[in-house]
């Protein structure tokens, strides 16, 4: 019977694996803005036309 | 133009991924608006963090709605070379922007987010906080919470199943490691509970946190008594999983409202930095320079742009003001000032630009003191849980629990004094007030969150109950009655033709001031198209009195009665435009605030509840119609100053009422805060509003007797769980002293009361909401 504790010591062990997990999401700030990251998924990378540097768009 | 810069970048996926994406720049922005931003003391106090390759900045651009506004702020950086990168944070409507302080600026970058139509709005409190982050603790405590839950359950589980009684030494280990997960629960996680508990018992009162302070404490007690003296397993199964729970609700509640600010002074509204005028004395000439707001001195000549608040008291000195004091007064048109008249802090140049000179600093100016005048009548009137209608019972609950408690002690104490511990400790976990706690927290929680998808958003769960116990209600005119921004003119007098109207309205399109806008907007409604209009001749203006020009050969005057025909006093109530052609007195428009729509049928359903009145800043020119809106029995108080109205509230709670206040503007300020419940209405729940209580969007205006009805059942359903949890209770408690519940049937029981309490908090207060179409 003694090796249900080894299995309880792997199973708080996996559990603590996931607990990181989520101290880590929170940490990185998944549960703040939950709007912007599936939409910015959709959206495609383009090739970048080149900027021509005569014509800086900041001045229109 | 935002589409000539987004073509030129290959940015035109912006226009794909929305039908109609954007939203119409209205106001055109002043070239120099964001020259405080060069200054270096300015741009300190806004950067989060910099070095030689990046500036890290933060904006709030209120203007942020939809997904192709996220793209297009996170694709800058093609833009404006010198951008890093460009972050949105959706729900906070922020930007924040990495650039490389080497090839662009700050001041270029918010220039930047405003050409494109996102004016990042700055303001005087951004600059003081800029770095504060909201606290994700309540989360952590949560997420270990219920790890420690989830965990003393397994491992609790063989001994309610009774398997480990062949093996001491398993049991030992397991009630060992089941001691080593709670410890995280009680030490760390239940704190909001402990701090809430211990600022109640500092202010001489016994919240709703107190018993479950004192619950916890001695479950983790005895549990840690049992499993050390080998008697038992204790309870931290149950008392992590409650914990968990009721943290589950706080942070329910939270999210709701992550991104109401309710706590907003005036440096909510006030700009960052200003432009100065300085004197060269080598060459006797004004140069323009930006000082901060804290660098205001009395003496200082300030420049004040059309459109820019008026940041301290001051005389005007150059120009023609036309002050919008709706934000501080509530009186609905602008006001001329002449030169050398006081201009009061919070006003809004609405006219050119202006010079004055600062006789009375940021700090001293009587819109700074109308709000810290405030802050000081917040404490006495609004402590915590006055009204909540938990506390009370709450406190009663303490009391009763620890009597029976010292009761049980007593008895024991004389009867067999070996089982006093073992009798006390079990009344104190088993009238743990978690049921009352959870039923509230979770009634209350989702009520918010239905009362938030009406956009009504509120405070806190205090404030539901100070919904449902009001029975007084004061409405603001200006702004709440009425709708924002919108007029009405009524003409009276001689009919015109057609061709005169147009002719009057070509003739007030020619001024500037706004109630000739009024006019001419008005008159030209409808008749878009008028093909060629006939030239003004002779067209003159005279300041503060009216206008006149020939147009085909009429002679057409605008204005005051004492401009067209020279009598002195004009006997007629508000404010009137007198029409004369060819110098014949027509008629006159009569200027008249839009109602919001519903108003009758509000007043009607709320007066079931409570009885109303009305103040306004404005003068009684519109009495009767308000008379007629809301019904007789309401009482109307025109001209009051913000001072009066919270006197107004003061007189009314003296006599008993329970006050609900519902204003908009920073002159209703001081009455939302002396009010029970101070609501804050709002066109968009992005605006800035005044410090209150709760936010209602003013669409949702006439959804109020709605919300108080939601409010009240809330009551109900909570007061309804709580008896429901007693009974289910003191079956348990009966069931367990003449010893016919096993351990196992106990440890479902529990959650499962819980469980029920929950379902039943939940589903009624859905079925209610649904029930009044929320």
């Amino acid at each position: 019977m003694s090796v249900i504790i080894i299995l309880l010591i792997a199973s708080l062990f996996i559990a603590l694996l996931f607990l990181a997990a989520f101290v880590r999401s929170v940490r990185n700030g998944q549960f703040e803005d939950d709007y912007s990251p599936p939409r910015r998924i959709l959206f495609d990378d383009e090739a970048l036309p080149a900027i021509d540097p005569d014509k800086n768009p900041t001045n229109q | 133009m935002v589409f000539q810069l987004l073509d030129h970048s290959g940015l035109c996926t912006y226009y794909r991924l929305n039908d109609h994406p954007g939203i119409n720049r209205r106001i055109g922005v002043r070239k120099d608006k964001f020259a405080f931003l060069d200054d270096p003391k300015v741009a300190a106090g806004l950067i989060a963090f910099q070095n030689d390759t990046e500036t890290h900045v933060q904006f709030y651009a209120p203007q942020i709605h939809c997904s192709s506004c996220l793209y297009l702020l996170e694709q800058l950086h093609r833009l404006d070379p010198g951008i890093i990168s460009s972050r949105v944070d959706f729900a906070a409507k922020q930007v924040r922007l990495i650039f490389d302080p080497r090839r662009t600026s700050l001041r270029a970058a918010a220039e930047l987010l405003t050409s494109i139509g996102y004016e990042p709005h700055i303001s005087l409190r951004d600059w003081d906080a800029p770095r504060s982050k909201p606290s994700s603790g309540l989360l952590f405590q949560l997420g270990i919470a219920g790890f420690c839950f989830a965990n003393s359950m397994l491992i609790s589980f063989p001994e309610y199943l009774g398997l480990d009684l062949s093996e001491p030494s398993i049991q030992r280990v397991f009630r060992y490691l089941n001691f080593l997960v709670s410890l995280p629960v009680v030490l760390y996680c239940a704190r909001p509970f402990y701090a809430s508990a211990w600022k109640g018992l500092r202010h001489r009162f016994l919240n709703i946190d107190a018993p479950i302070v004192l619950a916890i404490g001695v479950t983790f007690v005895r549990s840690v008594w049992e499993v050390f003296s080998g008697q038992g397993s204790g309870y931290f199964d149950s008392m992590s999983g409650i914990v968990f729970l009721m943290l589950a609700g706080r942070v329910l509640q939270d999210r709701t409202y992550r991104n109401l600010s309710f706590d907003r002074d005036y440096r909510s509204y006030f700009p960052v930095a200003v432009t100065v005028l300085v004197r060269n004395e080598t060459t006797g000439e004004d140069g323009e320079t930006i000082k901060t707001m804290a660098d205001i001195r009395t003496g200082d000549t300030l420049r004040i742009y059309s459109g820019e608040l008026i940041p301290a008291d001051g005389i005007l000195t150059r120009g023609k003001a036309l002050i919008d004091y709706s934000f501080v007064t509530g009186e609905s048109l602008p006001v001329d000032k002449q030169m050398g008249e006081l201009l009061y802090a919070g006003g809004r140049q609405t006219g050119a630009a202006i010079e004055m000179l600062v006789v009375r600093e940021v700090a001293q100016s009587y819109l700074t003191q109308l709000w810290n005048r405030k802050d000081k009548n917040d404490r006495t009137s609004k402590t915590e849980g006055d009204f909540s209608f938990v506390h009370p019972l709450s406190r009663y609950f303490t009391y009763i629990v620890l009597a029976v408690a010292a009761a049980a002690a007593f008895y024991w104490s004389t009867h067999d004094p070996a089982r006093v511990w073992n009798s006390v400790t079990a009344v104190l976990i088993v009238a743990c007030p978690c049921a009352l706690f959870l039923s509230s927290t979770f009634t209350n929680g989702n009520l918010l969150r239905i009362l938030g998808r009406n956009h009504f958003y509120l405070r806190n769960a205090e404030t539901i109950e100070r919904v449902a116990v009001s029975n007084h209600i004061v409405f603001d005119k200006t702004g709440t009655l009425t709708e924002a921004g919108r007029q009405e003119l009524f003409y009276t007098g001689d009919e015109l033709t057609p061709k005169q109207q147009a002719s009057v309205a070509i003739l007030a399109a020619q001024s500037h001031h706004p109630l000739s806008k009024t006019l001419s907007r008005h008159l030209n409604a409808g008749r878009m198209n008028a093909g060629r209009s006939p030239e003004v001749q002779h067209f003159q203006e005279i300041p503060g009195k009216g206008v006149e020009g020939i147009i085909s050969h009429e002679r057409i005057a605008l204005g005051s009665l004492a401009f067209l025909t020279g009598e002195s006093k004009d006997k007629g109530k508000g404010t009137r435009i007198y029409v004369a052609i060819d110098r014949k007195l027509l008629g006159f428009y009569s200027t008249s605030n839009r109602y919001r729509e519903g108003l009758p049928d509000l007043a009607c359903k709320v007066k079931k509840y409570a009885t109303l009145s009305v103040l306004s800043g404005d003068n009684a020119r519109e009495e009767d119609q308000v008379q007629e809106l809301l019904g007789r029995d309401t009482v109307l108080l025109f001209d009051q100053t913000p001072v009066g109205k919270s006197r107004y509230i003061q007189h009314l709670q003296r006599i008993g009422k329970k006050v609900m206040m519902i204003g908009d503007g920073l002159n209703d300020a001081g009455a939302l805060q002396q009010s029970d419940i101070g609501i804050a209405l709002t066109e968009d729940s992005n605006n800035f509003t005044p410090a209150s209580d709760a936010i209602l969007r003013a669409d949702g205006l006439g959804r109020l007797p709605d919300f108080i009805r939601l409010c009240r059942a809330g009551k109900r359903i909570i007061l309804a769980s709580f008896i429901l949890s007693i009974v289910y209770n003191l079956v348990g408690l009966a069931f367990a002293v003449s010893g016919a519940l096993s351990p196992l049937v106990a440890a479902i029981l529990m959650p499962s009361s819980s469980l029920t309490i929950l379902l039943v908090t939940y589903g009624s207060s859905n079925g209610v909401a649904r029930w009044l179409r929320l």
